[in-house]
């Protein structure tokens, strides 16, 4: 078991060692694509062997837990490791067309694929000082890719994303420490039933709000967001869809675990927080979006406003709540990664993102607004596309539990959203380009048209059959949520694991 | 500046410090010491060397781009890693060669990897400020 | 000596939080990393401190007798000193080459990527 689970995390950090010597040959996009395939496979053998025997774990070195670093896979974990090297996949065709050779040279692809690596490790571990080494791990690869961008903006807005990042980093380091120095175990099947039978519960709720001030952080949670719209627009374009679709993810993956499995004692606190903050994080997205006029701004603070929605589903902790924030996770990730793509192509054919200077877009490119409304319409919560479902549960969780303000809250969001996709869709695609210059289709490459288009389309077309067919995945994240209500099979498994 | 006295003590301090750095290398197999430690050590060898006679100097001696020495060391941590599924092991276990005088394993093989991972990170990043400098005049 | 450790601690990351709040990307720089010692401190206290007494094999591979300091968080610690140490070197590129690009290390005045006037839609 072991290796199914360790294969899908040593596969990128194998890619980015090959990245890494090949980084001044032409080929090296190529390294990366095919890596990020050899990760795609494993991950659909590690979803599969999930789904057949249920939760798998396995020991690093063979050293039993709690003593040693467990790799731990449930539905949630597999899944997400499969949208990791669908969005790897997608991004690292499209990047073909982007990164250059000065780019290349830096180590982009090498620190992409450590990303990935990262990420992957993330989701797999079941350790929660190995969680803090993965975030780390993740984090330098993305400052890297966010510093290599070149530009005086990028470098701007490296500068606050690396100094905020670096305060949740020590937050999460220490909340780790005092949890050890508490517990004794960093396990976090063991931490479960060590944590509720601590003798000192309000201590442990203290850890419990650092861990959610260093998790909240990472997840661009409200008021600790500010980050987020100061750097995703500045890096390429790819760097972006990438962040977009997995960074904040992994912040909001890590909430979910910690409050599901970990500390559930005192709900009525911790969660409580979370419904708040869940609901300011998706107004003060929504309402930033609003005023922004760049193509990639919007987008950015849509992303904080989304996270909102996630936080939601885990702040209501209702069985059905839960199934609509894994829902809304995996759709999300495809749906962001997604839009980001389409202001990278937009960027291209325009010349620029800021919505007052461009336009003309669905003249030149019939098919590039097809491929921008999918998402877009997604992100507002269409029906049937996957957003609606998505929505639609956590809206539907919300009434249940007789939270009607949230429930409104939710649906007013929405509208917003809407608001906001109808200005990039009048600024970008409708109304002609100011400068009277056409935008054609034309001024991409025909090899660089096929590598950027093919993964939009692909990901476009994933959120139309989710939207059209969501059965087998409500049926699948309602699964994913009864494992991480009843944590029981996951701790059994991982204390009795073998190697 | 270039001071002649420190130019002449780096290339005698160099061989010293890579000395000491071996020397902990393999000291961390069974007391502190290891691979991390033992490449920030053999990279400040190698940094003394930059202050006194400039990067070129120190590009020159180290011979190979540190960042393809890192990608050595990485892959060296990753056969370590990936080399106990031949005996079935777990990922990342030790597999042991009991030669009679000489212990070989892939935790040493694994350190060795960290050790020159260290020294190609530390130094590339050396190289890049020393670089930037020179461009921002 | 966990007293004397927690109050360290303490120190540290007040200086370090008086630091990190004054406007200069390096003093923010050497605050962060004030703070990170004091949450290395915190953890190596938290694992309880055992004087004297570290976790390594008697000459010859023997077992320790009597009780032995935990040797688990100072692993973390040291994996922590790691990550810091990387983590530090690259905030510390990032921020000469922000001098390069700036001409100033002051937070206040680095709006390049968020311009003060949003160009209105109006």
């Amino acid at each position: 078991m072991s290796w199914i689970l360790a294969l899908p995390i040593l596969t990128p950090f194998i890619g980015a060692g090959a990245c890494l010597f090949l980084r001044n040959r032409k080929g090296v996009g190529w390294i990366s694509v095919l890596t990020a395939l050899a990760s795609l496979g494993l991950a659909v053998r590690l979803l599969a062997t999930v789904i057949d025997h249920g939760v798998i774990a396995g020991q690093v070195s063979g050293w039993p837990a709690p003593f040693g670093i467990t790799l731990v896979a449930d539905y949630l974990s597999a899944a997400m490791v499969l949208i990791t090297a669908i969005i790897g996949l997608a991004t690292a065709l499209w990047a073909m067309a982007e990164i250059g050779p000065t780019s290349a040279r830096l180590g982009w692809f090498t620190l992409f694929q450590t990303l990935l690596g990262g990420v992957t490790g993330a989701f797999l571990t079941g350790d929660l000082f190995n969680l803090y080494v993965w975030f780390e791990v993740l984090l330098i690869s993305s400052f890297g890719l966010l510093a290599i961008g070149g530009s005086r903006s990028a470098t701007d807005g490296a500068v606050k994303y690396v100094t905020l990042n670096l305060i949740a980093t020590a937050l999460f380091l220490c909340a780790a420490g005092l949890t050890y120095g508490a517990t004794g175990t960093l396990n976090m099947a063991d931490l479960h039933g060590k944590v509720a039978a601590h003798p000192d519960q309000g201590l442990m709720t203290v850890i419990a709000i650092l861990f959610m001030l260093a998790f909240g952080m990472k997840a661009a949670v409200f008021p600790l967001f500010f980050w987020l719209p100061a750097s995703y627009h500045t890096p390429h374009y790819a760097v972006s869809a990438l962040f977009a679709g997995l960074l904040t993810k992994v912040g909001v993956y890590a909430l979910i675990r910690v409050f599901t499995l970990i500390f559930t004692g005192d709900q009525g606190w911790t969660h409580e927080i979370l419904l708040w903050c869940a609901c300011l994080t998706m107004v003060t997205g929504v309402l930033g979006a609003a005023a922004q006029s760049d193509f990639r701004k919007i987008l950015s603070f849509h992303i904080v406003s989304q996270i909102g929605y996630m936080v939601l589903g885990l702040a209501l902790m209702t069985p059905l709540a839960l199934v609509g924030a894994v829902f809304y996770l995996l759709h999300h990730i495809i749906v962001k990664a997604n839009l980001f793509l389409v202001a990278g192509v937009s960027r291209r054919l325009t010349g620029g993102s800021d919505l007052a200077q461009i336009g003309g877009l669905y003249r030149a490119a019939p098919f590039l607004a097809v491929l921008f409304l999918i998402p877009a319409f997604s992100l507002a919560g269409f029906p049937p596309l996957s957003g609606f479902w998505a929505k639609y549960l956590l809206v539907r969780a919300a009434l249940e539990e007789g939270a009607w303000l949230v429930a409104g809250i939710a649906l007013m969001v929405g509208l917003l959203t809407i608001y906001s996709m109808t200005k990039i869709w009048a600024g970008a695609f409708w109304k002609p380009h100011p400068g009277g210059y056409e935008p054609v289709l034309a001024q991409l490459s025909p090899r660089a048209r096929v590598l950027m288009l093919t993964p939009m389309a692909v990901l476009a077309a994933m959120t139309v059959l989710i939207g059209v067919m969501p059965e087998p995945f409500v049926t699948f994240a309602t699964t994913a949520a009864q494992q991480l209500l009843e944590p029981d099979a996951y701790i059994r498994i991982v204390l009795g694991a073998r190697p | 500046m270039r001071s002649p006295i420190l130019a002449t003590g780096a290339r005698l301090l160099l061989p010293l410090f890579l000395g000491f750095a071996l020397y902990i290398l393999l000291r961390g197999h069974n007391a502190p010491g290891g691979g991390f430690i033992a490449g920030l050590i053999a990279a400040l060898g190698f940094a003394i060397v930059i202050f006194a006679d400039g990067p070129e100097a120190a590009r020159r001696m180290l011979r190979i781009d540190p960042r393809s020495l890192g990608g050595i060391g990485l892959v060296c941590a990753l056969i370590a890693g990936g080399g106990a599924a031949l005996s079935g092991g777990a990922p990342f276990q030790g597999i042991w060669l009991d030669l009679p005088v000489l212990p070989l394993s892939t935790v040493l093989l694994f350190d060795i990897g960290v050790f020159l991972a260290v020294i190609g990170g530390v130094l590339a990043l050396i190289f890049a400020l020393e670089d930037s400098g020179k461009a921002g005049g | 000596m966990e007293t004397i450790l927690a109050i360290l601690a303490g120190a540290l990351v007040t200086a370090g939080l008086w630091l990190m709040l004054s406007g200069n990307l390096l003093r923010f720089l050497f605050g962060l990393m004030l703070l990170s010692n004091a949450v290395n401190l915190a953890i190596f206290a938290a694992g309880r401190l055992t004087e004297g007494r570290p976790p390594l094999l008697e000459p010859g591979g023997a077992r320790p007798v009597g009780e032995l300091a935990n040797a688990l968080p100072q692993a973390l610690l040291l994996t922590a000193i790691v990550i810091g140490f990387g983590l530090f070197a690259f905030a510390l590129a990032l921020t000469i080459r922000a001098y390069r690009s700036f001409g100033h290390l002051e937070v206040d005045r680095m709006r390049l990527a968020e311009p003060e006037e949003p160009r209105g839609e109006a």
